[in-house]
């Protein structure tokens, strides 16, 4: 360790605001030391040659991991059939919102002949109902923290992309196989209904081919439901 | 339409909704891949690792209390997860060989400077940084971690986390004026 001595040392503010222009360079800095950053390199050429430089090492940086691959498949049929072993040993126990959602569920599909009548108000309010507990769940952390460009929108990658719902029985091992099949991604959800957001192709299909693989995939047995996503 | 939060997706894998689990792996495994490889030189380690990192989101998801960012806390279980492993390697007596494995694909920095390629020249010294230079370099511009989160998951003083970047960036200056370089910093 060879910094922890030198931080101790007295600093002047031209070297704080030296320190700060890596995260200067990602966007990461609060609005106030941001404004001073940005203050001192309006004021001082020189301070903004150096930032060119962290630019430089930024982009380098980047490049750098950006050639470092990715993981093979054979990692996420690790995690999924641990996750499997795990839940046959362990069955998780939902937390209240997860609870309230299973619990509202059951009652619809419990309902008799006689107030079917009624199942299209009340398939409405369980969405209405299932919506605001997604609401809920999403406001139990903090949640408005920055979400960076680079660190992406998968859902918005260009591609094609289809709404799928799994079936009941689908395991995650089932749901792993089938992705891995077809190269496929889920890059969002789940939504309204249990619906998936998952991406098929990284180039936008032409009509016939995309009907073709819609076919394929309703033919699989682990979907419910399949479509376009507009 | 709005993504789903990943701090929504880990409240659903708390519940045990594994297609929740499916779609944070998609959205972070290569990140958190690419660290444990920076981190242990070992791209065979590291995916291993990625499976366990994932596994211990599964098992703890209930216990993440939204004060850091989602991604923050899947560095910070793989730096846990690095660590370990690399310390038990050592105590098993294996050498660690594959350091610089990774890094040295590139050219040499005198052959860089021929090809006057300073880009390549700079990643090439960013690789033969020490470990604790690259980590905070690789922190800092490839994942944006900010002042905070980088002193959250090194377990080190914010004020160190500014020092030791400052001191790693001096480092690679010195590397690259080595390579014949002049930056005219520091």
């Amino acid at each position: 360790m060879t910094t922890t001595g030198k931080a101790t040392q007295r600093r002047t503010p031209e070297q704080d605001i030296e320190e700060l222009l890596p995260w200067h360079a990602v966007g990461t800095l609060s609005r106030r030391d941001a404004a001073r950053v940005e203050a001192a390199l309006s004021a001082d050429p020189e301070l903004a040659r150096r930032f060119s430089l962290v630019r430089e090492e930024q982009g380098e940086t980047i490049h750098l991991n950006e050639t470092l691959g990715a993981p093979s498949g054979r990692a996420m049929e690790k995690l999924f059939a641990a996750i499997d072993a795990d839940v046959a040993v362990h069955p998780r126990r939902a937390k209240p919102a997860a609870r309230f959602g299973a619990w509202l569920t059951d009652t619809i599909a419990a309902l008799s002949p006689r107030t079917l009548a009624w199942t299209a108000t009340a398939a409405a309010l369980a969405i209405a109902l299932q919506a605001g507990l997604l609401v809920y769940m999403g406001q139990g952390g903090s949640g408005t923290g920055y979400e960076t460009a680079s660190y992406g929108d998968s859902a918005a990658a260009p591609g094609t992309q289809l709404l799928i719902g799994f079936t009941p029985e689908a395991s995650a091992a089932d749901i792993t196989r089938f992705l891995e099949a077809r190269k496929a991604q889920i890059v969002d959800g789940p939504r309204a209904g249990g619906l998936y957001k998952v991406r098929i192709a990284e180039t936008a299909l032409p009509q016939p081919e995309l009907a073709r693989a819609l076919d394929e995939i309703k033919a699989s047995g682990l979907v419910r439901f399949a479509g376009p996503t507009e | 339409m709005q993504t789903t939060s990943d701090q929504t997706l880990i409240a659903r894998i708390a519940a045990g909704d594994k297609v929740a689990m499916q779609v944070l792996y998609g959205r972070h495994h290569v990140r958190v891949y690419r660290y444990l490889v920076r981190l242990t030189s070992d791209a065979g380690l590291a995916e291993d690792l990625v499976s366990e990192v994932f596994f211990d989101v599964w098992r703890q998801a209930d216990r993440f209390e939204g004060r850091s960012q989602v991604s923050t806390w899947l560095i910070a279980i793989a730096r846990f997860k690095a660590l370990s492993a690399m310390r038990k390697r050592t105590e098993d007596g294996l050498d660690d060989e594959q350091a610089a494995a990774i890094e040295d694909e590139a050219d040499d920095p005198e052959v860089a400077v021929q090809k006057k390629d300073t880009g390549a020249l700079l990643r090439q010294c960013i690789g033969r940084l020490s470990p604790e230079h690259r980590e905070v370099i690789d922190l800092v511009y490839y994942h944006e971690k900010s002042v905070e989160e980088v002193a959250a998951i090194m377990e080190i003083p914010e004020n160190t986390v500014k020092t030791r970047m400052f001191y790693a960036r001096k480092k690679l200056s010195e590397l690259l004026k080595a390579a014949g370089v002049e930056r005219g910093w520091p």
